[in-house]
């Protein structure tokens, strides 16, 4: 019992068992095999999802000096707690990466353990930003303070929102292989979960640059 | 415990929102009563609510925005009464109902009836046209409609419970902001918008998914039927601008709920933020709604010509142009702000400049119907009503893409009459002219030409009647919005616009009528060939209604206009193709996903309207348990065995071989 025979016999409504996809004309093709037209749509689900980081991106950029008389970014960024986010967060990603190559050979001890390494490494960027935030609240620096202060938590706050369902997702999916192992629609989800999470790294440096290196410039 | 709800949210003391709810929720109750009396209930939830089918979707969706459309034309009816009326006196609606009117009608027209209209539309069209069976996630596509129908449910609870947002049909800061409007209808429209726009972001990633990577043997993208160009435009268009919409309304409810300062006054704050971010998505917004509408038209003019489309490759090409376009031109929607007058030139021509493939456009449906069989059947009226209408329109748009002018028209009742212009004579005729060429598909049979006609020449007067005023006033410089006035020159003018209303009325009286009595005449209207209109693309080809599966094999595609290629082949040898081998075929099964999803974003969406935090929170684990029920299943497909699709299409293929040697004969 072969995955490959599984997959065709699973996720084909369309019959493309049967054709012989490579040797054909693009238009020639017929519909594409679900793991593309999976990866594909969660594609675009992440290029919408960055439109919307693009318009807080905007508002950061253009009330980042609205201070109305509080602290600026280079009074309150600690840029050393944010390389060491930085750093957690990259890591995840390699690990994410190792994760999906597990995933790729079947090996559910690995996946399991890379995937932990990342949940953990996840964890930790967000405990140190949420130290961060309460560290700015606690000094007078929450987001009600400023024009800037709301658009630097929205900004920085939506990326961590979204690590935390990432981490939300990432446990559903190491219980989904331990309970159900390497199916064919779990594999997709593992795929869709690695493009989110490599996604959200993109964004971070941008976050990274805009908001912290530009910031504690100025 | 139940936040900042009381009973002093439902409003006993005013008779008319009282009313009007009491009647929708007498209706609504006495459906439910029915349907469960009847014993449908089974039937519904089965066939129809727990649905991933498409076809059934995008059917969910049109009746959505058809019921919908009937709360939004009664708010236009009470406005259109008020202004006829509340010369030198307040009339019969106070300013603070009537500014929950216009705003109400607004956000209905454009998110509850024009959007659902014209996605459920592409959900049924598309697949069937690109020769497929379902669309990329069929489960998710499900959640998208509840979470659209979610969106209108919370609207119409804001009409018992508590108030509707009296900002317009966008919450323009700082009136917007908590302190000029501290009630909770700005957050019935946020909320209702966010859970809604999930729903849109999801149907457009759906529809895109399903264009671009899921079209049968020799579907080119020049192959395509134009309607599913359009339609790649469009759901693009919802990919690139509704999050922007979300991070918006996101920014408005953070200043709302937790002190932020966006678009407040005070703090840095920037109010004009606000206006740039909400057109950055408005703007694309109307092209959303317009571009799968040029479609519908293109379909039937060729259709009803008996030609192949004029000039598919520049159709193609303004398409994707205007996709591109509307983009670009956000500003004009507040030449008044002051940017300076390098900026408003610049947007002012980008503006003008979107005139040239929208003309491109029109020459081609001209030259479509120039030198054809020309059949004038409703969809067909619809069609060349909707060129004229929007052509005139189009050229005030024009108009007020001039910055000067704009200057003086800015807000006034002649921008009113525009948007009006090009939003009823482009999207909600191309509405209904899809909704009369597809029902045949949809169920099998025609809807009563008679009174369709009636329909729409009730409708085209009523709107000349209704609109055209309005431009005379917006020259006589009415603003927009006004609750009374004491100018007498107006009064004619707004008396003529409330009986154009009417006009409009008794055409909408036709249209259900026309439901109706197409419903019981149904045997009379009967097609069984699956092809009533002698259509061109590959939708007909299949029977009508179509199976759940839609093709029984995914037909083989050699050029444009396929099915009329394949008909051509047929009538030459008095013969279908041969019939193919019919294989098993794998289809998603239904899942109740999508309605419990909407449950959950009801008690969540209203939760956060009134503050109850605890059913917030409810609400999220109730979402996230859906999410994680739905991951664990492991049978998400059925398979429908070869003997079936065998038994479907031989008889489909009987009635063809039929009609076929028939046309064979006679030519």
């Amino acid at each position: 019992m072969t995955a490959a025979a599984t997959a065709t016999a699973h996720g084909d409504p369309h019959h493309l068992g049967a054709l012989d996809h490579d040797q054909r004309a693009s238009n020639q093709r017929g519909p594409a095999p679900k793991r593309i037209v999976t990866g594909y749509g969660f594609w675009i689900f992440l290029l919408s999802d960055m439109v919307m980081f693009s318009a807080f991106f905007a508002t950061y950029a253009v009330l980042h000096d609205q201070t109305a008389g509080g602290p600026g970014g280079a009074q309150l960024f600690d840029l050393r707690s944010v390389a060491i986010e930085t750093g957690c967060l990259l890591a995840s990603s390699f690990t994410c990466g190792l994760a999906s190559i597990a995933a790729d050979v079947r090996n559910r001890v690995w996946f399991q353990a890379a995937m932990a390494v990342t949940c953990a490494l996840g964890l930790a960027f967000l405990s140190l930003e949420a130290r961060e935030f309460a560290s700015l609240v606690a000094q007078g620096a929450g987001p009600t303070r400023s024009a800037f202060l709301s658009a630097f938590f929205t900004l920085v706050g939506c990326h961590g929102l979204h690590v935390s369902d990432g981490i939300l997702w990432l446990l559903t999916m190491m219980a989904q292989v331990a309970a159900k192992g390497f199916r064919p629609d779990i594999r997709r989800r593992i795929l869709c979960f690695a493009l989110f999470w490599h996604a959200l790294d993109i964004i971070w440096v941008a976050v990274f640059t805009v908001v912290y290196l530009l910031g504690s410039a100025a | 415990m139940f936040g900042k709800l009381s009973w002093a949210a439902i409003p006993i003391d005013q008779p008319l929102p009282m009313i009007a709810s009491g009647v929708v929720a007498f209706a609504i109750t006495g459906i439910l009563l029915w349907v469960v009396l009847k014993g449908h209930l089974p039937y519904l939830w089965h066939e129809w609510i727990t649905s991933v089918d498409h076809k059934r979707i995008g059917v969910m969706y049109t009746l959505l925005a058809m019921v919908m459309l009937l709360r939004g034309f009664s708010d236009a009816v009470m406005m259109r009464l008020q202004q006829s009326v509340a010369f030198h006196s307040q009339g019969f609606l106070p300013p603070e109902h009537y500014n929950q009117v216009f705003s109400a009608h607004g956000t209905i027209m454009i998110f509850f009836v024009a959007m659902p209209f014209m996605i459920g539309l592409m959900n049924f069209v598309v697949p069937l046209q690109l020769g497929v069976r379902d669309v990329a996630f069929p489960t998710l596509n499900s959640v998208g409609f509840w979470l659209t129908a979610t969106g209108a449910l919370l609207v119409n609870i804001s009409l018992m419970v508590g108030e509707f947002a009296r900002t317009g049909w966008l919450p323009y800061p700082p009136l917007s902001e908590l302190t000029y409007s501290p009630g909770v209808g700005v957050d019935y429209y946020c909320w209702a918008l966010q859970i809604s726009g999930v729903g849109t972001l999801v149907a457009g990633i759906n529809l895109v998914t399903t264009i671009l990577k899921i079209r049968t043997r020799g579907m080119g993208y020049l192959r395509m039927p134009m309607f599913c160009w359009t339609a790649l435009a469009s759901n693009l268009l919802i990919i690139a601008a509704f999050p922007i919409l979300t991070a918006t309304l996101a920014m408005l409810l953070l200043d709302r709920y937790l002190g932020f300062h966006f678009f407040t006054n005070d703090a840095g704050g920037n109010v004009m933020m606000f206006m740039n971010l909400i057109w950055a998505w408005g703007h694309p917004e109307v092209y959303i709604l317009v571009l799968p509408a040029f479609g519908v038209f293109s379909e039937v003019i060729s259709t009803f010509s008996s030609k192949p489309l004029f000039g598919y490759r520049s159709m193609v090409a303004a398409t994707m142009a205007i996709c591109i376009l509307s983009f670009m031109v956000w500003l004009h929607h507040f030449f008044t702000m002051g940017a300076g007058a390098d900026v408003n030139a610049i947007f002012g021509i980008a503006t003008m400049i979107i005139a040239v493939p929208t003309g491109v456009k029109v020459f081609n449906w001209l030259f479509t119907m120039y030198g054809g069989r020309i059949r004038f059947t409703s969809p067909m009226l619809w069609s060349i009503g909707f060129m004229i209408t929007f052509i005139i329109g189009g050229m005030t748009g024009v108009l007020l893409a001039v910055p000067p002018a704009d200057f003086l028209l800015h807000n006034s009742l002649f921008l009113v009459a525009h948007f009006h212009n090009v939003i009823i004579g482009g999207v909600l005729f191309g509405a209904f002219a899809g909704y009369t060429y597809w029902f045949p598909k949809a169920f099998g049979f025609r809807l009563h030409e008679g009174l369709g006609r009636a329909a729409f020449w009730f409708w085209i007067s009523g709107f000349y009647l209704a609109f055209m005023p309005l431009y005379v006033l917006g020259f006589l410089g009415m603003t927009r919005r006004m609750q009374h006035y004491d100018v007498a020159e107006w009064r004619p003018w707004l008396v003529a616009a409330a009986l154009g209303a009417g006009l409009i009325m008794i055409g909408i009286a036709f249209q259900i009528a026309q439901l109706v009595v197409s419903i019981r005449r149904r045997e009379e209207l009967r097609d069984v060939s699956g092809d009533p209109w002698d259509g061109r693309s590959l939708e007909w080809a299949t029977a009508s209604p179509p199976p759940a599966f839609n093709f029984a094999v995914l037909p083989d595609v050699t050029g444009e206009d396929a099915y009329w290629a394949l008909k051509q082949h047929a009538k030459d040898d008095a013969e279908e193709a041969n019939e193919g081998h019919y294989k098993p075929i794998e289809m998603p099964r239904n899942s109740p996903t999508g309605f419990v999803c909407a449950f959950f974003a009801t008690v969540m969406g209203f939760a956060l309207i009134w503050h109850i935090w605890w059913m917030v929170i409810a609400g999220a684990i109730g979402a996230f348990a859906t999410f994680v029920v739905f991951a664990w299943r492991d049978e998400d497909e059925y398979i429908v065995p070869a003997a079936e699709v065998t038994r479907i299409d031989r008889a489909h293929r009987a009635r063809q071989h039929a009609r076929f040697s028939a046309a064979g004969v006679r030519s």
